[in-house]
């Protein structure tokens, strides 16, 4: 690469390729060349070219535009109940995922399988389908909604409780996926010898277990909640779209558009654009995190 | 290397193949389709002006034509053609919304002049949908403020039919307080109050109310109402007819941007002429929306209530100022709603 | 896997009341969340009987909606497909930098809320966006006609078979290629010939869920649209028109079919799962 500090013209094919073993350690397989270059300009055509637009028209607006476009009660509670919903439901499903993770991989009993499988539905059933069936569910007069409803005086389909259901059902496999194979893993040494040693039951789960399965637990609450705070489809179904009360950032982003507020739109984007960066960076934290745990 | 490259250049090209194929498939369109953008109840409505009008003009022998529909609040629709939805015909809730379209270029601002009765070729009103035996006892515009009744309706921001009932409202507390714009205000505030859940559009407000069982009270299209009434059965709603109401006046237009590149003027013309026959007329009043012809509208009379209704003209000083004053970003709405909460 | 359970460990064993109620729990919150919605789709859709539930899905929109959705997969899927292989060959066999942006960036739509994946189109090809204009004037329609359907798509799918893979070709490392290269085999050869066998039931498994979400993404095609009936809806949103126009029988008729596609979709992924655990261990963690 001593080659690459020649600067006459004739040299300029190998100063290329200087520069490029800069960035990447020489190789025999070939392809890097055609994948990277594929994998970037596709990479940009779909995803950075359209981001970037978003993000231009956000500027427009100018500094303080941006603030007063997002600093608004409705835009703010819309954030409080996204939010603040979607960690309700993450915690939801961060009690009841670990439930069923450590029912599938600890216990035996019929059916075991099948329930393992059904796991995945919220990843493969379309929002939308999902959306006016647990609408259908959870309304005044549904199956579940009736009960709620006549024993408890429980409304639950068009409140914010609805959204939270919704919510639970869209990232109940996040925890269930990430702490399963953890939990199998785990050698069954540590709670053996917490066991000889006059710990009880609880103690042992306490003490031994829990804290090797808490990064995974925290990771699969962490996918749920950034899968929630985006989610439209199953949500509009069964929320009341209340401004203040039911309306969630996406269908506010939504509403703005239909407004003709496309300014608006793109800001009060932008800034959900920025929250999912940060939980994006967060996560991958999280799972280097996890991964550093788990290989120890 | 020279291999390399070219299969490159060979990847990108598949690429742009398949995109092309597609973007060509759907930019050569048949000069015999028409896109008619709607607002949301008149989906059963414009099935059936299609067939007739598809009918009609294959007899004249203009040819097979096929007419596609979408549906959706009106304040969005017209976002849609806006954006570049390839609308030949719109037929919106309100001027406002064509003149929003108007505005960006897409038709004449003097569109309105156009055609036949401010280019409204059948009006509506707004009334009452209760559950049956009318348990609030709701009768009108003022019981409609009282504590415990919860009342549906679209968002103004969105719907068309929205932006009427609110109006509606707006008139009879104006007609009841001698002109006090701050009483009509508060009268208005106090109803938003009320009201447990806003849709983006009179479909979905609807939805809410008979499917959902959510609300005493829905504020809904006349027609709306009635095929409410049709849809779900008259022993489980009823309609109520307030005192006073607000003349609605859903307005057509052809696009011209559209029609003139599509080169569909010819049939996107003659399809809103339909609207204003005798036959148009007909199916008009058959769904519930007021004809305007006389002889139908009296054949007709007895389907409509006979109430006292106010026009946007007179009460509002036309569909741009209330627009500005009352739906705007920061508008009356705006202001009423946020305060109530 | 579940064989490991209690008997032979005592000291893993929990009391039976401990077990019953955790069973119960967790299968009593999966009947509340998952079956029942399930059934309560089947249930919506048949309650007219067989003919109702048969006419919803051969009527003409609702053809024409499975239609469009079928074409919008199949562009989007292979083109993901194409760009998951070749991503996760520069990922997985060379070293360069930037290497965990670039992984971050493949994932960055996973993260992305759909409405937003469907506006940044809106505003780039829209009328008043960046490029709608020029477009215009050459007669290229894209938002409210199927290449914005297909571009939606593509955007909410991007990450899903680079995702699998990238794990998978990184944990098989780059011996059995070096030694086919030095053997004297072409690039593409050692591709076709080592790499794709390699990886075939992980590329299989990423392509069943990008294809499963491809037909199912409601929020970003609800964007960029349009809800012309017959023509720009896909399964989805003929799902929620014909729920905003009282016909519920119909809208649930459709979403069976859905529901149906993600049932098939679980069968074959958990086939594949068990089939092929091993080979597809590095994209489950």
């Amino acid at each position: 690469m001593v080659a690459a500090s020649s600067t006459d013209g004739a040299a300029l094919p190998s100063q290329g390729r200087a520069v490029l073993s800069v960035l990447k350690k020489p190789s025999v397989i070939p392809g890097f060349g055609l994948t990277m270059g594929f994998t970037l300009a596709y990479l940009g055509l779909i995803v950075l070219l359209p981001l970037a637009a978003l993000a231009v028209k956000a500027a427009g607006l100018g500094w303080a535009g941006f603030w007063n476009a997002v600093l608004t009660p409705r835009v703010l509670a819309a954030f409080q109940i996204s939010f603040g919903l979607s960690l309700l439901a993450a915690a939801i499903n961060a009690v009841f995922g670990f439930i069923v993770a450590w029912v599938l991989v600890r216990y035996r009993f019929p059916g075991a399988k099948i329930v393992d499988a059904l796991v995945d539905l919220p990843f493969a059933l379309p929002t939308a389908v999902a959306g006016i069936a647990l609408s259908a569910l959870y309304a005044p007069n549904g199956w579940v909604g009736k009960l709620l409803m006549d024993w408890f005086g429980l409304k639950v389909a068009f409140t914010p409780l609805g959204i939270a259901i919704a919510l639970t059902f869209i990232g109940l496999p996040f925890v269930v996926r990430t702490v399963q194979p953890i939990l199998q893993d785990l050698p069954p040494e540590e709670e053996e010898a917490a066991a000889s040693l006059g710990a009880t039951r609880w103690q042992s789960f306490r003490r031994v277990v829990f804290p090797s399965l808490f990064p995974a637990l925290l990771t699969g609450f962490a996918l749920a909640f950034a899968r929630g705070v985006g989610e439209y489809g199953s949500v509009i179904f069964i929320a009341g779209n209340m401004p203040g009360v039911s309306e969630i950032v996406p269908l506010l982003i939504v509403i703005k558009l239909e407004q003709y507020d496309y300014a608006g739109a793109a800001a009060v984007a932008t800034l959900m654009l920025a929250a999912s960066f940060a939980l994006l960076l967060l996560l991958n934290l999280l799972q280097a995190w996890m991964r550093s745990r788990h290989a120890r | 290397m020279p291999f390399r490259h070219r299969l490159s250049v060979l990847a990108a090209g598949v690429l742009f193949a398949v995109l092309g194929t597609t973007l060509g498939a759907t930019a050569a369109k048949a000069q015999n389709t028409l896109l008619n953008v709607s607002y949301d109840p008149t989906r059963e409505f414009y099935v059936e002006i299609n067939k007739a009008f598809a009918q009609k003009w294959q007899k004249d022998g203009g040819g097979k034509v096929a007419i596609k529909q979408s549906h959706g609040g009106s304040g969005k629709q017209a976002r849609s053609v806006i954006d570049g939805l390839d609308a030949d015909v719109v037929t919106l809730a309100l001027a406002y919304d064509i003149d929003a379209i108007a505005d960006a270029g897409l038709l004449p601002k003097d569109w309105m002049k156009r055609l036949p009765d401010n280019s409204a070729p059948y009006t509506s009103t707004i009334v009452f949908l209760v559950r049956k035996g009318n348990p609030k006892q709701i009768k009108d515009w003022n019981d409609l403020v009282k504590p415990g009744v919860a009342v549906v309706t679209p968002n103004p921001k969105t719907s068309g039919g929205a932006r009427w009932n609110y109006l509606g409202a707006w008139a009879y507390a104006l007609a009841q307080n001698n002109n006090d714009e701050g009483k009509a205000k508060a009268f208005v505030a106090d109803l938003f109050k009320n009201v447990p859940v806003l849709d983006s559009g009179a479909r979905g407000a609807t939805v809410t109310f008979t499917q959902r069982a959510i609300g005493d009270v829905l504020l809904a299209w006349e027609n709306e109402a009635y095929l409410s009434l049709q849809e779900f059965g008259a022993d489980k709603l009823e309609i109520v007819v307030p005192s006073l109401s607000i003349l609605a006046e859903p307005s057509v237009a052809v696009v011209d941007s559209v029609v003139d590149r599509k080169g569909t003027r010819k049939l996107a013309e003659a399809y809103l002429q339909f609207l204003y026959s005798p036959e148009g007329q007909e199916i008009a009043a058959k769904n519930f929306y007021r004809p305007r012809l006389k002889e139908l509208a009296t054949r007709y009379a007895d389907r409509f209530a006979n109430v006292n209704l106010v026009t946007i003209d007179q009460t509002f000083g036309g569909w741009r100022k209330a627009q500005e004053t009352h739906f705007a970003d920061g508008g009356v709405f705006d202001q009423i709603y946020q305060k109530g909460r | 896997m579940l064989a490991k359970t209690s008997g032979q460990r005592p000291a893993l064993d929990d009391r039976s009341w401990v077990r019953g109620f955790l069973i119960l729990s967790a299968l009593g919150f999966l009947l509340l969340f998952l079956v029942l919605p399930l059934v309560a789709v089947f249930v919506e859709a048949l309650h007219r009987g067989v003919d109702a539930y048969w006419d919803a899905l051969v009527e003409p929109d609702a053809l024409s909606a499975i239609q469009l959705t079928l074409i919008v997969a199949a562009i989007a899927v292979p083109l993901n497909l194409v760009f998951g292989v070749a991503a996760s060959w520069c990922i997985s066999k060379f070293d360069f930098r930037g290497k965990g942006l670039l992984i971050t960036l493949i994932d960055l739509p996973f993260s992305v809320s759909p409405v937003i994946s469907g506006i940044i189109y809106v505003l780039l090809f829209g009328l008043h966006g960046v490029l709608g204009p020029f477009l215009k004037s050459q007669g290229v329609q894209i938002i409210f006609a199927v290449p914005g359907l297909v571009l939606a798509t593509i955007f909410v799918t991007f990450p899903f078979v680079a995702r699998e893979l990238i794990p998978l070709m990184q944990e098989q490392g780059t011996e059995e290629e070096e030694a086919a290269l030095v053997l004297g085999a072409s690039g593409w050869q050692t591709f076709w010939r080592v790499t794709l066998p390699n990886i075939k039931w992980g590329l299989l498994y990423g392509v069943l869920l990008c294809n499963a979400r491809a037909m199912g993404e409601f929020g970003a095609v609800s964007v960029v649209s349009g809800h012309i009936r017959g023509e720009t809806n896909t399964m989805p949103l003929h799902v929620e028109i014909l729920y905003n126009e009282y016909n519920f029988v119909a809208a649930f008729s459709v979403a069976s079919v859905l529901a149906m596609l993600a049932l098939v979709t679980l069968v074959a992924k958990t086939v594949l799962e068990w089939r092929f655990g091993a080979e597809l261990a590095a994209t489950r963690h």
